[in-house]
């Protein structure tokens, strides 16, 4: 709930941004998350994972006819918490609420929306730090190796479990646009559209390539153990660390680092090695790309796994609809959802390029698509930026609505 | 319902039941949207300007953010009914090779474009000397974005040079106002055809 005061500011917020007056957009207030035990399910690499939990939120309602599902779905660094708060006190709402609540994009006054932690994770569902029911100690990497198609897979336990046969949309950004198209093409029955955002229907070898150095500083943090760090009282911080930063330049456009950082130094002066009479200390950061960087890998650490990092980011790799049905095209054959596709001028992790071979495959196949390719500065992450989320919300909205009025 | 624009009617007339329409610089979608509800076609729109496709997916007209100039090879060969391109074809880099697309692409296609030969900006260019305005053609030559002004007699003999064969042909005095046919290049304001080839 929100109190008077608090739509009142929201409202003026509004004002400056010259949005529309008379939507308000709110907050979808305090949030619970909540989770599922599945007796096992079987997996792309035919191995059985049992039980199985699934993490997840919901927000808004599901109406009578259970057609108003939208399915959300996170990135690689994501989870369950969409939209809300845990409590009143609360000071990090859910990683996609600007998106998601009353009078917003995916419109919670109408949509029922659901978001569930990736099986893999470390929010919840099941993954590699997990308690292996068989020898009652956490898997490590004794879990077996994950890929989209099993993510969708546990997804559409979910989906089951709720009673809803059909989805109204299911909608993505990076990792989780490829769940999106996974979703469309296994389950082209249950999925009436798709949006896809800055996403790829394969990983470019670029992207492996930082995913590889991302694990290769996991891997060789003496404190990852092989994965068997649990109970270690210690893990991988460093490595992990290491591989957010990597992870995080990729995900910002040149432009946004120079604007927001430049060269500009702490203590705002340009010195090169301190102090010049003493022993240097190269650990220090010294520009506030630096300790921007150094921050984002410090608070990463805190909220997650290094193991779910390294099966997750492996999962991105594998994904290649192209290799599993010989051709794009011919991925999308029994494709029968509308798609929006969203790309980002200034993503060069997840180019423009590969969204058009989405959006062409699919025109081969008479689907009908709307595809826009936002101008804007934020790199990859655009999707989840506030100053860039207008762009985006003026064609999702619209494009939920007509999906409902079909 | 309200009344739709000369031009819009005449090819929601052109149009069968169900046909595959693409419309090339389809702005705001409300042609297409128009074909969808009239016709039952099967609808999607190519345009570059951000804002019209905002505007096309309020509309609910499905949209492709694309430079008409990089070419349709997208697209299989007659996998459209019809091809609308209107009042495209002139700020189009290579007019030339989106009219072999379109008739790739397309079994016909509808082209319309402001004739450069209207006798009002023949009277602008001889008697003022200068690069003529209209309500069809607002721009100064410096930020025009037509860059390949036609007449409705260049687009003929272009289309007995490269074999291009025109079904129908109609000309407007303006978009409201469809005109007889009688010297067209020099009355019409628009002209609009139906090719195939």
């Amino acid at each position: 709930m929100l109190l008077p005061h608090q739509v009142f500011l929201c409202k003026g917020l509004k004002d400056i941004n010259g949005m529309e007056e008379n939507t308000k957009k709110q907050s979808v207030g305090l949030v619970e998350p909540e989770t599922i035990t599945f007796d096992s399910i079987e997996l792309e690499c035919g191995r059985k994972l049992s039980p199985v939990e699934i993490c997840y939120e919901t927000y808004g309602k599901l109406n009578s006819r259970k057609d108003n599902a939208v399915l959300v779905e996170h990135a690689l660094s994501g989870d369950a918490h969409a939209a809300g708060l845990y409590s009143a006190d609360d000071k990090k709402p859910g990683w996609w609420d600007i998106f998601i609540g009353p009078g917003k994009a995916i419109d919670t006054d109408r949509y029922f929306v659901i978001c569930s932690n990736i099986i893999g994770g470390c929010k919840g569902s099941t993954g590699p730090g997990s308690v292996n029911k068989k020898n009652n100690k956490p898997y490590g990497t004794t879990f077996p190796p994950i890929t989209v198609r099993d993510m969708v897979n546990a997804q559409k336990k979910l989906i089951d479990h709720l009673g809803i046969k059909n989805l109204l949309s299911v909608i993505g950004g990076s990792l989780g646009g490829m769940q999106v198209l996974r979703w469309a093409v296994d389950y082209p029955e249950a999925v009436k559209s798709a949006v896809v955002i800055a996403a790829t229907a394969k990983l470019s070898a670029q992207g492996i390539a930082f995913n590889a150095v991302g694990r290769e500083a996991i891997t060789s943090d003496p404190n990852w153990f092989k994965g068997d760090y649990y109970d270690k009282g210690k893990n991988p911080e460093k490595g992990l660390a290491i591989a957010r930063m990597i992870g995080h330049i990729t995900y910002l456009s040149e432009d946004v680092i120079e604007q927001k950082f430049g060269r500009k130094t702490k203590a705002d002066k340009d010195t090169v090695n301190g102090d010049c009479s003493t022993r240097v200390d190269f650990t220090q950061d010294e520009y506030e790309i630096e300790s921007y960087l150094s921050y984002q890998g410090d608070s990463f650490v805190k909220r997650f796994d290094a193991n779910s990092y390294l099966y997750i980011s492996k999962a991105m790799d594998a994904f290649d609809l192209y290799r599993d049905y010989g051709s794009l095209e011919n991925a999308f054959k029994n494709v029968k959802s509308g798609f929006l596709i969203v790309s980002y001028t200034s993503d060069w992790l997840f180019p423009t390029w590969q969204s058009k071979e989405i959006v062409k495959a699919l025109k081969a196949n008479n689907i009908s698509v709307t595809y826009y390719n936002i101008k804007s500065e934020s790199g990859h992450d655009s999707f989840l930026v506030e100053k860039e989320i207008g762009e985006l919300e003026e064609v999702v909205s619209p494009f939920l609505d007509n999906i409902r009025g079909r | 319902m309200e009344t739709l624009r000369k031009d819009h009617q005449i090819i929601a007339l052109l149009i069968n039941k169900g046909s595959k329409v693409l419309d090339l610089g389809c702005g705001d979608g409300t042609l297409l949207k128009k074909l969808s509800e009239l016709k039952k076609a099967s609808i999607q729109g190519v345009e570059i300007d951000p804002e019209k496709i905002k505007e096309c997916s309020k509309a609910g007209v499905p949209v492709i953010h694309a430079d008409i100039d990089e070419g349709l090879s997208d697209y299989p060969d007659k996998s459209y009914d019809f091809i609308i391109c209107s009042q495209t074809l002139q700020a189009v880099h290579k007019p030339k090779k989106v009219l072999d697309e379109i008739l790739r692409v397309g079994k016909k296609g509808i082209v319309i474009f402001p004739n450069f030969g209207y006798w009002r900006i023949r009277k602008i260019l001889f008697f003022g000397g200068m690069m003529p305005k209209s309500n069809e053609l607002p721009y100064d030559w410096y930020d025009s974005p037509n860059i390949h002004h036609l007449t409705i007699k260049d687009f003929k003999n272009f289309c007995k040079k490269e074999g291009i064969f025109i079904e129908r042909e109609y000309c407007f005095k303006s978009l409201d106002q469809e005109k007889s046919s009688f010297l067209p290049n020099i009355l019409c304001r628009f002209g609009m055809f139906v090719i195939s080839r």
